[in-house]
């Protein structure tokens, strides 16, 4: 199980003030809040910067001043991603590649270079998928191509694309039935989602985070990009692994626990 | 107003389809117009559900249950408009920019702006600017909507109309632009006509700008 710290993301109006302010001590403190309450990679977002990738480099180097956790290079850019993967200091991740010909023919010279871990999108130029079927085949476009180019499969973490659950009460189950049959068709390749998409427009978004990520455990999803702060999900996710098989004698869960940081 | 009309009104809003459906028909052969039934029916009730979720007091899930409830209706009347030749208050062409794939935003305002007593003309995703020009001469639009969740696509906006100016065209439609990364000071910069933060806000622009023209 892999958790990546969503919040130092410029989308959100208080990182976008506090890159544009240059207000570095707020930053710092949130990258090793995030470390401390268990993110394995720091996620890194620019894109809404004025600058956005002299802002990618100022936001790298002041993570790696205070914690060891490696990067989630984050950008639809392909200059901001190399910009960030340039700077960091120790095998990062990137988030994203995609099928899509432009994003794919710019991208993976990148990941050649800098072997991160990286999100895959599954979309392509046809837009963005519908059914488990055409998410599957994207799949089959991302991982065939990313393995033919040297990366190795566990380096790779498909994103299904959740949609809103407003927009279409389907959505939930589809990512879920797409998830359980990338997770069958690829067992080493793990499967990345964000949890607020799914919830985008409806009320009391957590909860349905919070049981989206359960779900999701359930049907093979390794990866998540959430908000390592909110005590309620870190602790619904260490209890998922562990109902999940993911946690050898539950000991993470018991240790959590323990530590006070697992909680119910 | 008839109490028929104020029932369907209620039903749109409630998101009843089936009982949309029923009433409509119920109208029609009772010899209500179509066009009392759109007009005085259907989206006055849309316009309700819109501002409801503009100030927030609807989720998306509850405007969609009432498109689809208004759809029930506006199936049943806009062969008999059609058939009689009536012209809708406007005329909008709809497209995600070039880059972009991201649809749910811009079919929002399809419904919307359909709900509205618009025809709509949707062009789908990854509309390059030839492509919004095209159209543009064929439909001859009152409005050219467009949308963009990426920040490196919302620059794209900037070149439809671009190349809406070269060719003569800028002035002759009005131009509504939204998407997560949008804002009004970016459609200011672009020199767009509208912004529109949700579906139910730009229906709402796009009447008070069409009543000024």
């Amino acid at each position: 199980m892999l958790v990546i710290g969503e919040l130092i993301n410029s989308s959100r109006k208080a990182i976008a003030q506090a890159i544009e302010q240059r207000d570095k001590d707020y930053l710092q403190n949130l990258a090793l809040r995030q470390a401390d309450a268990g993110a394995d990679y720091i996620d890194v977002n620019a894109a809404a910067a004025s600058n956005e990738i002299e802002s990618m480099i100022w936001l790298v180097d002041l993570i790696q001043e205070v914690t060891n956790k490696p990067l989630c290079i984050d950008s639809p850019s392909p200059a901001a991603l190399e910009a960030g993967l340039a700077r960091c200091n120790k095998s990062a991740m990137i988030n994203s590649i995609s099928a899509e010909k432009d994003r794919w023919e710019r991208v993976l010279p990148l990941i050649q270079k800098y072997k991160p871990k990286v999100v895959a999108l599954c979309m392509d130029d046809s837009g963005m998928p519908e059914t488990a079927e055409q998410r599957i085949r994207v799949a089959d476009v991302l991982v065939g191509g990313l393995v033919a180019a040297g990366v190795s499969e566990d380096d790779i973490y498909l994103d299904p694309l959740v949609k809103p659950l407003g927009v279409n009460h389907e959505f939930g189950m589809e990512i879920l039935l797409s998830t359980y049959a990338l997770t069958h068709k690829y067992p080493r390749v793990h499967v990345v989602s964000g949890l607020s998409n799914v919830s985008y427009g409806m009320p009391e978004r957590r909860l349905l985070n919070r049981a989206y990520m359960v779900m999701g455990i359930a049907m093979g999803m390794d990866a998540f990009i959430l908000d390592p702060l909110d005590q309620t999900i870190m602790s619904t996710l260490a209890a998922s692994r562990a109902l999940a098989g993911q946690d050898e004698y539950c000991m993470d869960y018991i240790a959590g626990v323990r530590s006070g940081k697992v909680k119910a | 107003m008839s109490n028929l009309l104020a029932e369907i009104q209620e039903a749109v809003i409630n998101g009843q389809a089936p009982k949309v459906k029923e009433l409509t028909q119920a109208g029609l052969d009772a010899g209500q117009t179509p066009q009392e039934i759109l007009n005085e029916g259907l989206i006055p009730a849309m316009k309700i559900v819109g501002e409801k979720f503009q100030k927030g007091e609807f989720y998306i899930s509850e405007m969609m249950i009432s498109a689809r409830a208004m759809y029930a209706g506006l199936n049943l009347v806009k062969p008999l408009l059609i058939a009689q030749k009536t012209e809708s208050k406007g005329k909008a062409i709809v497209g995600t920019v070039q880059g972009d794939l991201h649809d749910i935003g811009k079919n929002l305002v399809c419904m919307m702006m359909e709900g509205g007593g618009y025809e709509v003309i949707d062009l789908g995703v990854n509309i390059t600017s030839e492509q919004f020009l095209e159209a543009v001469k064929e439909h001859s639009p009152d409005f050219v909507m467009m949308s963009a969740l990426l920040t490196t696509t919302m620059e794209s906006m900037a070149k439809v109309i671009q190349v809406l100016a070269d060719n003569g065209l800028r002035d002759k439609v009005l131009i509504g632009i939204g998407g997560a990364p949008v804002t009004q000071r970016f459609a200011d910069s672009i020199g767009a006509d509208f912004y529109a933060s949700d579906a139910g806000e730009a229906v709402s622009k796009a009447n008070s700008l069409l009543l000024e023209r």
